[in-house]
């Protein structure tokens, strides 16, 4: 890393993270005003709240250690698919709010231990990013483990549909342990944790929570991949279009 | 305002003389500027009106999430988009208030959906309207929260206990969404031509709506002489409109923006500005459910609440199995 804190492996680091955020906060903000019950409504909003916030401070970091004077904006705005390297999982369409619930419980559950290993990455920056996401992702994990649990030891129906959601989305999750070139560099200077270290605490929580939900992951699975190195599914091109309209509809404006 | 045509049972106001006694002293405390509390005594129409009136003030906070959630996903920077997101989310918990208020009336959160649902309660007429450019964003924050925000201060001040508390933290919020409004408007302004001419035609599609917020002139109306006998109601419609026009004119000015009312001019003998009528006609067409949007807006709500039956009753199901576990576990125990 340069003294300027110019960093490539950082700044692709800070992309993947960003965008899975931006992604998923944007997944759950398509719900505003159509979820089941009002409360749901405050929280999805309030977490893909946090999710933006997240998305901002990942994206700077990206920014700043790119050194190409690119903003933030410009990065979600002004990229497109291949550019993108958010995980496949959260693009997924938001399906029933079944789906929706168990594409954010397979994420929180990802997301709050590999953020917990960041904070001792040997760069502050990502430390302090770290920290911050952590106590609002804590908060994200509590509540949708606890839905999942709610809802697949609810009703017949409530626990079918929970279940057929874990049948959907499970493909999408072996993406988030596998490592690369890129992993391997961020390892080697302390800067992140390799992915698969932590894939014991999600295979732990998941189990368990799954036990109390009464659910079952799938015994035979494959993993869909793609997403870090800008291999996405069709769906990511149509969230970019409507995301990104008034960007590319008005270029160089200021909002 | 988010409450337009409030009815009572009223056919007139009646004196302090003609009130049975029990009633004269409620009517004597509220004079008083005394808070009415739910365990309290009250006239059977007070309660009826306050659960109109409250509940529509609700449903308009659920349904307004619709056209401006219908932008949440094309804002176009990720702080404008972080900041729309915090707006509806204030207003979904502004509606969670407001319902718990009404429930403290003997009304269910359950009932007033039907309600809603089936087309007998209303919600604002501004929300059938649709929000077509980003700028639509900023002339809701601007107008629609400014002209809410005339009516709900005062209401700060109302018999009701439990509403007069909602309105306190309600106000706080709609004032900075207001401001974020505006801020949206001046950036628009200071823009490219497209962006000025894109606020331009948000000024011109939203103004007339925001005046129609107010409901038309109820000088003559027992409902709100009752209502404003009962403190739930303070100033008429048409003084409202007034402060609203007198507040947001030179508003207009200072974007350079032009107000589509060629009778709007200063009238320095009543220090306020003369303007022209509504459009009527339409006001009540919209209330009748033939505005723009009105089939979307009640479809979208129908469908969520019927697409979510599942999800509410998984989770009550999902309780009772959990208290048969608790007792099941106790009286193993003993």
């Amino acid at each position: 890393m340069s003294a300027l804190g110019l960093s490539p492996a950082i700044a692709e680091f800070a992309l993947r993270m960003g965008d899975s955020c931006l992604i998923l906060g944007h997944r759950n903000s398509e719900w505003c005003g159509h979820a089941p019950a009002l409360e749901e409504d405050i929280a999805l909003a309030n977490t893909a709240l946090d999710l933006i916030g997240q998305t901002q401070l990942w994206l700077e970091l990206a920014c700043e250690a790119e050194g190409k004077g690119r903003t933030s904006d410009q990065l979600a705005f002004l990229r497109d698919v291949s550019g993108y390297r958010n995980l496949l999982l959260v693009e997924q369409p938001n399906g029933d709010f079944g789906r929706t619930v168990m594409r954010q419980y397979l994420f929180d559950a990802w997301h709050l231990p590999l953020l917990k290993a960041l904070m001792n990455s040997t760069d502050k920056r990502i430390a302090a990013i770290a920290e911050k996401a952590a106590k609002e992702v804590a908060y994200h994990l509590e509540r949708s483990a606890d839905l999942v649990v709610r809802l697949g030891d609810g009703t017949a129906e409530s626990h079918a549909r929970m279940q057929a959601a874990v049948d959907f989305l499970w493909p999408y999750t072996g993406e988030m342990f596998l490592a690369d070139a890129l992993d391997e560099e961020l390892v080697a200077s302390g800067l992140a944790p390799e992915p698969g270290s932590h894939k014991a605490a999600w295979q732990e929580h998941v189990t368990r929570t799954f036990a109390d939900a009464t659910l079952k992951a799938p015994e035979k699975s494959f993993a869909q991949k793609g997403g870090r190195r800008g291999v996405h599914s069709e769906h990511l091109g149509f969230i970019l279009a409507e995301m990104q309209f008034l960007q590319r509809a008005y270029p160089g404006a200021r909002w | 305002m988010y409450a337009q045509m409030v009815k009572t049972e009223a056919k007139r106001v009646r004196s302090l003389d003609e009130m049975e006694p029990q009633e004269r002293a409620f009517q004597e405390r509220i004079d008083a500027g005394q808070k009415i509390e739910p365990k309290e005594w009250m006239p059977e129409d007070y309660r009826k009106t306050l659960i109109r009136q409250i509940s529509q003030h609700a449903h308009s906070e659920i349904v307004g999430q619709l056209p401006e959630g219908n932008w949440i996903t094309r804002a176009p920077t990720l702080e404008r988009k972080a900041i729309l997101l915090a707006k509806v989310q204030d207003e979904a918990g502004h509606g969670l208030y407001l319902y718990c208020a009404a429930e403290t009336l003997g009304i269910s959160r359950d009932q007033m959906y039907e309600q809603l649902h089936s087309g007998k309660a209303k919600y604002s007429s501004i929300f059938n309207y649709p929000t077509l450019s980003w700028a639509d964003i900023g002339a809701i924050g601007w107008l629609v929260d400014g002209a809410a925000i005339m009516n709900q201060v005062p209401l700060q001040r109302c018999s009701y206990g439990p509403y007069a508390r909602a309105m306190v933290r309600i106000c706080k919020e709609e004032s900075f969404h207001q401001r974020q409004g505006f801020d949206i408007m001046t950036v628009l302004c200071k823009g490219t031509p497209e962006q000025k001419a894109m606020a331009q035609d948000a000024l011109d599609r939203w103004w007339w709506p925001s005046l129609m917020m107010f409901g038309p002139s109820d000088d003559a109306s027992v409902h709100s002489a009752q209502s404003m006998a009962w403190n739930i109601k303070q100033d008429s419609n048409d003084e409202l409109r007034q402060k609203f026009v007198d507040q947001t004119v030179p508003q207009a000015k200072f974007l350079g923006l032009t107000v589509p009312d060629p009778a709007l001019a200063w009238n320095e003998a009543k220090g306020g500005h003369d303007f022209g009528e509504p459009d009527w006609t339409e006001f009540f067409a919209v209330i009748a459910g033939e505005g723009p949007c009105n089939r979307e807006r009640l479809e979208a709500r129908r469908k969520a609440w019927g697409d979510g039956a599942w999800f509410r009753d998984g989770l009550t199901a999902h309780a009772s199995k959990q208290a048969a576990r608790r007792q099941a576990a106790k009286l193993a125990a003993e």
